[in-house]
């Protein structure tokens, strides 16, 4: 596959896949590659889980990802936090602006709720998927399940708090090609399903392809935008260089 | 200025099947059955109260901060269900007077500390590893529940509900660590749909001035 939507140094160019929208995907991302990851029809969301490659009880933590960077949302210059302290994955590039870390998984059940019922035998790989399904699928994969589903961050979609908390999902959130570039600062395997957001509320059970596009981005320096963001970040990507030296 | 929706229980101690005092810093692990009602007393005010709940027949089913939150509405009280992994119910908050319980900003750990305090904080004591030692000690008190040693693990600890603690979440996507809304005597009390194990860890952050650097007991009551 040729690079497409927003390609990236051909020199440094890895892979490309195609993740259509309602379908999951994992892989191993190891240290210093980045994935380019794009929202082609504007529509996407991609309820992403991330794990550790050689230590898998070290997982993506969104509390902690929160409070270090006193955040509820995730874009360019965020951080994203396993449960012991060290940065897994960076954003370093973001058109969208806003990537939500609170909504969770739609689940079968919520799917089937709302779209009704659109099985494999009469709808074959257009059948309807949620993103709980798909990211079990993928966990499974590595001999990871349900102990492992831990609240997730999905990328392109929006979710705000009023000041009494009630959440509000915002489903005209950006644009098509809009697109953000996650830098992986840990071995790490990454577990995606572009399947619905649990809080989209929209008739039509039409997710969005998303196309990933893997590349050579070296680990953070020292001036990094990521790890100079905050104090915290400076700690937690040097605890993180501690891994690999 | 929001108005809290502060719901008082006609329940009083002297009836209660259980009452105990939990020291700060010290872990909680055990059953409340499907019926039973279940209070946590803030006794000398914004203590945190980690807390996670497990269901009784299959600890594979757990709280979920994010099932939870479906209800469109980020902050817990009086009529808040809270949720399983597998979207039922376990428990419903039924009494409160403090008015408020953060469900994002999760437990204190020793590794987290080095990120958000300083990198000589790793010492101190902490939440997870409060978690952490609950669970591996759990031996199960009953039949139904009896596992053997280390069947909870490190595995099992998600995102967990903050009791007494005010995290509020700005319009913008900003995360503020709030003063806290609680007080010494207020409660917050809730009756079990299902037959859980409630897992507590009395929060021993002292880095946080949210508790005044001052983690203090709680007190735990339940009724049949």
């Amino acid at each position: 596959m040729t690079q497409s939507v927003h390609p990236v140094p051909p020199d440094t160019f890895l892979w490309e896949e195609m993740l259509p929208g309602g379908c999951h995907w994992s892989g191993l991302m190891r240290r210093g590659t980045a994935l380019r990851i794009a929202d082609t029809g504007g529509r996407a969301n991609l309820s992403a889980l991330f794990v550790r490659a050689d230590e898998k009880l070290e997982r993506y933590n969104m509390p902690d990802t929160l409070k270090a960077q006193h955040t509820a949302m995730l874009t360019r210059g965020h951080a994203l936090y396993s449960d012991m302290g060290r940065v897994m994955c960076s954003i370093t590039a973001d058109t969208r602006g806003w990537h939500d870390t609170i909504g969770g998984v739609s689940t079968d059940a919520g799917i089937l709720a709302r779209h009704g019922a659109a099985p494999y035998q009469t709808h074959r790989n257009t059948m309807h998927r949620s993103a709980e399904d798909g990211l079990l699928i993928e966990l499974g994969k590595y001999g990871l399940g349900v102990r492992d589903l831990m609240a997730n961050v999905n990328f392109f979609s929006k979710v705000t708090v009023a000041g009494d908390g009630t959440l509000h999902y915002v489903p005209d959130h950006g644009a098509a090609n809009d697109w953000l570039d996650l830098r992986f600062d840990m071995d790490v395997i990454a577990v995606f399903s572009a399947a619905p957001h649990a809080l989209d509320t929209r008739a039509d059970y039409a997710p969005g392809d998303v196309v990933l596009t893997a590349w050579h981005s070296g680990p953070a320096d020292a001036a990094d935008a990521c790890r100079n963001a905050c104090p915290e970040n400076q700690r937690g990507f040097y605890r993180t260089d501690l891994l690999y030296r | 200025m929001t108005t809290f929706n502060l719901v008082e229980s006609k329940l009083t101690p002297d009836t209660a099947v259980y009452d105990q005092v939990l020291p700060a810093g010290e872990g909680w692990l055990h059953p409340i059955r499907a019926g039973q009602t279940f209070r946590i007393l803030d006794l000398e005010g914004n203590q945190a109260v980690d807390t996670l709940f497990y269901s009784a027949d299959d600890f594979t089913e757990r709280y979920s901060a994010t099932e939870t939150l479906k209800q469109d509405a980020l902050y817990l009280t009086a009529g808040s269900r809270l949720v399983s992994s597998r979207g039922r119910e376990m428990l419903t908050i039924t009494a409160d007077t403090c008015g408020r319980h953060d469900t994002l900003g999760g437990a204190c750990s020793a590794e987290s500390n080095t990120v958000r305090y300083a990198l000589d904080k790793r010492p101190m004591h902490s939440c997870r590893d409060t978690f952490l030692k609950c669970l591996w000690q759990y031996e199960g008190g009953h039949a139904r529940e009896r596992r053997a040693v280390g069947a909870f693990t490190k595995r099992d600890i998600t995102a967990n509900i903050n009791f007494f603690m005010n995290v509020p979440v700005t319009p913008e996507g900003g995360l503020e660590f709030a003063d806290g809304v609680s007080a010494p005597g207020k409660y917050v009390e809730m009756r079990a749909a299902m037959d859980v194990l409630c897992l507590i860890s009395n929060c021993p952050q002292l880095n946080n001035p949210c508790n005044a650097y001052n983690p203090t007991p709680v007190r735990l009551l339940i009724w049949d």
